[in-house]
This record gives structure tokens, sequence and C-alpha cells, in this order.
């Protein structure tokens, strides 16, 4: 048992129990202060095991600090803060409660040193995000947050049936790189990628994530794709398999995207093409990838709760609306609400001076390093497909488009200035990238301001501005979904249960009949025989029966003399 | 409460047709200087393709078309009425 530091994961959780207790007062002090310091407390961490814990008979490295830990566990506690922030006076102090909890296990999983510690947090995780869902107190939100928690613990079960093979085979609890070469690794890579969205089980996220509260799906949007997105980078840096499902998740969130009317699934679709970006880039595994993937899973986290923040605030102020088809022409009244949607927007899409164009870039530039020519055209492909499906149509039907006469105004002050923090990050980081470069995993040298970089880039992003205004007709909304894998449990699920359970029920019905049909018969022969007038039944003569006696009698007598 | 009082009969001085006018030709000048810039720029291809004349600008354009198009054919198959879930 070594003690050198208290986990600072766990500090969050149990503020986030402490918070339903708390005074309004005392509440909100906890809410702001509480992420900082254990922002603070993350940068406290050195390198190496910092606190082991027995259980069992092995050594838990429940806090295990590097490079990699520490730049996950720095943004998850950035999101707790800005979170807090924007959902300050949150009705539902419940959702906060939930919140912390889970911001807490995901630094927990960042810092976990053994897989054991790795599973634990994992399931904290996904029990906070559900409450997370729960606390939007629609019916909506309980059903899918019913689903969500279905299929995360699906992938927890999974993930620990992983661990114990693993742990059999190999007799080490020790997080590290893996190959998947065993069952044990391969349902562990399974279990992550689950987390991640990644196919076929995509379609939990942008089921549950838009049923959250105006600021739950903020805190929602930060955590599990990310957390997963960490573990893959520690667990199974170039595994090449992981290049193909990257990609895949690339085009379909697109796609996906490109069809949708609710504003917040556009997003939640965009979230899984962002984490396609960063599975990619671990796919291939270079230095220069793996670096790109943490540094675009740390600027993604800002600008995509930014681009929810936004979405929430317009949420928040027109009583619920997300939907394209009712909205629009909202820049007029809520400025600040649409600005900082627009950065979120110019960020997601990679512009220069903006954070993504200092992380995204590193993974298509490892891409091109290593002579991957259709994963970088892909990249390429997918990288103006960003600005046509979040960049652009988000701030378009939100924003602009047709006016919907609605009139709101910009949100709170304690909204507005999340929002304002977060976009100030999303340039600042894109404007002076040295800081972040310098907590990465890998020390790097990438220099994402050349002049060619720079053109080729607006020139791409531009070109596919165009393309959505040519194509505009062929955008217009409607109020539709799509369906997607989910349908499989919601749908398909739902009718084959019936279906068998019908057959099931005829069979019983028929068995029940084909029984009630036998003992009626029997009774009903035993009624012909021993019923009031059935043959055992009857009455007959005194006279009758001694002749029939003396019959029987002499026929005997015969019978024996005869033998005798 | 009367929206229709309430809402400007001017349109704001963005969403007015000149303007609108005014920024599809402000585009298209700026998408004419970025495709003429790779003349001026030194492109460090990776593998060739990247760095010949206009690749960006049509890759970006077509790329997007084609998505959208697939999007198109895909919600032929995968579109429904958003209340298809609904109890």
């Amino acid at each position: 048992m070594m003690i050198d530091a208290f986990p600072p994961g766990v500090i969050l959780v149990l503020g986030g129990l402490v918070l339903p207790f708390a005074s309004t007062q005392i509440r909100y002090a906890i809410i702001l202060l509480l992420p900082l310091y254990v922002l603070w407390s993350v940068w406290q961490i050195g390198d190496g095991i910092q606190l082991a814990l027995p259980f069992l008979e092995y050594e838990l490295a429940v806090v295990k600090g590097d490079a990699l830990s520490r730049i996950f566990a720095t943004v998850f506690a950035i999101m707790a803060f800005a979170g807090g922030l924007f959902a300050l006076k949150q009705e539902q102090v419940a959702e906060l409660a939930a919140a912390f909890v889970y911001a807490g296990s995901a630094i927990g999983v960042a810092f976990a040193g053994d897989l054991i510690t790795v599973f634990i947090f994992w399931e904290i995780m996904a029990l906070g995000s559900t409450m997370v869902i729960w606390a939007a107190r629609t019916p909506e939100s309980y059903k899918a947050a019913m689903r969500y928690l279905m299929i995360h613990l699906l992938g927890g079960v999974i993930l620990m049936i992983g661990v114990i093979a693993h742990v059999a085979d190999s007799g080490s609890i020790t997080f590290q790189a893996m190959t998947p070469n065993s069952i044990g690794t391969w349902l562990i890579l399974a279990g992550f990628l689950i987390n991640a969205g990644a196919p076929p089980l995509t379609a939990w996220l942008p089921d549950a994530y838009p049923e959250g509260s105006f600021s739950g799906t903020v805190f929602l949007s930060a955590f599990t794709t990310k957390t997963a997105v960490y573990v893959l980078l520690r667990g199974f840096p170039g595994i090449e398999i992981l290049i193909y499902i990257g990609v895949f998740m690339i085009f379909y969130g697109i796609i996906y995207a490109l069809l949708e009317n609710d504003m917040r699934r556009i997003l939640s679709y965009s979230i899984i093409n962002q984490v396609g970006f960063m599975i990619t880039g671990i796919g291939i595994g270079t230095e220069m990838a793996l670096n790109g993937a943490a540094a675009h899973a740390f600027t993604h986290i800002i600008y995509k709760a930014l681009l929810l923040m936004s979405a929430g605030s317009v949420m928040f102020m027109t009583g619920g609306k997300r939907k394209c088809t009712d909205l629009g022409g909202l820049f007029q009244s809520m400025p600040i609400t649409c600005i900082c949607g627009i950065i979120g927007a110019l960020a997601i899409s990679s512009f220069p001076l903006t954070s993504g164009f200092i992380s995204k870039s590193m993974i298509a530039q490892a891409a091109g390093d290593e002579n991957l020519f259709f994963v970088w055209m892909c990249l390429a492909a997918a990288s103006a497909g960003v600005f046509l499906h979040a960049g652009i149509k988000f701030p378009w039907f939100v924003f602009f488009q047709k006016d919907s006469g609605l009139r709101p105004k910009d949100p709170p002050w304690n909204m507005q200035a999340a929002m304002i923090f977060f976009a100030i990050l999303c340039i600042g980081l894109g404007v002076a990238p040295g800081p972040l470069y310098d907590i990465l995993p890998f020390s790097t040298n990438y220099v994402p301001y050349t002049v060619p970089h720079v053109v080729n880039q607006l020139q791409l992003l531009l070109f596919a501005g165009l393309s959505f205004f040519l194509a505009l007709p062929l955008m217009k909304r409607t109020l539709t979904i799509s369906l997607d894998w989910d349908w499989f449990y919601r749908k398909f699920g739902v009718w084959l249960v019936g279906f068998l359970t019908r057959g099931i029920v005829e069979m019983r019905r028929d068995v029940f009949a084909g029984l009630k049909g036998l003992v009626d018969r029997i009774i009903s022969l035993a009624f012909s025989s021993h019923g009031p007038d059935g043959l055992f039944a009857r009455t007959s003569a005194v006279g009758a029966s001694v002749a029939v006696i003396v019959v029987m009698l002499m026929i005997l007598v015969v019978a024996f003399y005869t033998n005798v | 409460m009367n929206d229709e009082t309430e809402l400007p009969k001017d349109l704001h001085w963005l969403v007015r047709p000149s303007t609108i006018k005014l920024l599809w030709r402000g585009g298209f000048v700026l998408l004419a200087i970025l495709v003429l810039a790779d003349f001026a720029i030194h492109p460090h291809a990776a593998f060739g393709i990247d760095g010949s004349f206009g690749f960006y600008s049509w890759y970006g354009l077509l790329t997007c078309l084609a998505m959208i198009v697939f999007s198109k054919f895909l919600a032929i198959f995968l579109k429904r009425k958003d209340t298809y879930y609904d109890d």
C-alpha cells in the first residue's frame, strides 16, 4: 500500500454527492471552486504510481500519472468547471450532482493504472451519465436513459469478461498497451469501442444525448466518448483495424448529420464524426498521430461543449425548441449565443486560428507521413464534410435561414460567461497552440501554420461551404428522422419478442385446449359408465340377479367337472 | 402577445436581398483569389495529387456534393416521420 496522492477524480465524485444537501450559496461555491481545485490537484500528480491499494491478491494502481493521463484529466476538469458555470442555476440539482460524479469518474479512468480500477470508474461513469439524462425529467429522457443504460451495462459486462480473461491469461492487471490477440484483449477492445460510439453500436449516442436537459447534454458530450478515446490511446495504439473503424465513424457521422433535423442530434452525430478522427489517429499509431488524437480530444471537448451550450441556450430561451424546422433568424436577438456558436462551428471545422486547426492537422499529417493515401484522402474529404454538416449547417439553420419570428434574448449571465470562456479557449488555442503542444504525450515540433497549409485548408473549407449553398434546396429540413442501428432494438427487437411470445401464447393455448379435451373425454367416458344412467350404476331386480348367479355357478360346475 | 406588431417591418440589414447579393459576389471573389493563390504557394505534397493545381478546391467541392447526394440516396431507405418511434 502506498499513498502519495488522493485521487483527484474522487474529490469531484465526493463533491457531487454533497451537492444535493448544500444550501444554494455553498452549492454555487462547490460548483465553481471544486473543479478548479481538482485541476490544480491533477497537476500535483507526478509520474508513476502515486496511490496503490490492496484488493484481493492484487495491488491496484488507483492513481498513476503520466503526460497522457494528465492531458485528459486536465480537459475533464476544465469541462467540469465550464459545464458547472453553464448549469449553475439548473433547478435540477440532481443533474449537477450526477454530472460531477460522472466527470470525477472520467478523471478516475484517466489516472487508473490497472484494469480493475479502469472498470470500477467505467461503471460509475455509466451510472452518473444515466442520471444526467434522467435529470431532464421528461418521458423521452426516461426511456432514452434506459436504452442508454442497457447498452452501457452490456459494454461494461463485455469489458469485465475481457479484463478477467486477460488477467487470467497474462497474470497482470496493469493497464498498458495491448495487442488484440486473445479473447480477453479482443473483449476489452470491444468494451472500449462501445463507449466510443463505434459501429455497430453507434446509435446509443444520438439517441440518448439529445434527451438531456439544456445543460445536461453539454456534460454528456464530453466524458464518455473521450474517456474511450483515452483508454484506446493507452491500450491499443497502432492497431490497424482502428483506422477503418475511425474512417467509418467519420463518414457515418457526416451522412447522418446531413439528414438530421434536430439541432442537438446533428451535434451528436458530429461527436461520432470527431471521435472517428481520433480513433483513426490511434490506429495510425505514430507519435504524430497519437499526439494528434490526444490534442484533438482536448480541443474537441471544448468546442463541442461550446456548440452544445449554444444549442442549449437556444433551447432554454425558446422553451425547448430543438428542430431546425422551428428555428431560424435567431441571430437578431441572441448575438452572443450566435457568435459563440459560430466560433465553435469554425473550431470544429478546423478553420485556421481556431483550436480544431492545430489539432486535427496532426492526424492528417501523420497519415501523409505514413504514406496512407486512401486514409489521407478520406480525412481530407471528411474535413470538408465537417464544415458542411456541423460548421455551416448548425449555425445556418438555427441562427439564419428563414425568419422563424422567434425573438428570444441571450441567456442568463452564467450561461453567457461559460460560452465566452470556451469561445476564448477555442480561439486562444488556435492562435497560440504552444501550451497545448507542451502537455502532449510525446514532445513535438509540429508547425501547423505554414502558408500552403493555411491556404489549402481555406480552399478545402470554403469550397465545401460553396457546395452547401449550391445544394441548399437538397438540404431543406423536413420533419423526419433517419433509421439507425437502434432500429434493431427499438422496432425489430420489439417485433421479434412480440412474434415469438405470440407463438408461445398460441402454443400454450393449443396445448391447454388439447389437454382440456382429453380430460373432458375421460370425464364423459366415466360418466357414461359410472354416471346415474351408466351400466355400472344401474339397479336391477333380485330375481334377475339370482338367475344370473345361478347360471354362472352352473357354468363353473360344468367346467370344473369336465376338467376333473 | 401580438407578434405581428412587435416585429420590425424593415428587414435586418444582414438579410436584405441587396446584402445577400453582395455576400454571394464577395464569396465568389474570395474563392477565385483562393484558387489563384495556388500559383503563389509551394506546397509540400505528401502524395503528388495534393500538390496539383486547384486540388483542394475541386476536391472540397466535389466530395461535399457527393456526400450530400449520397445522404439523399440513403434517405430514400432510411427516412421516417419524426414520430416514428412514438408509442
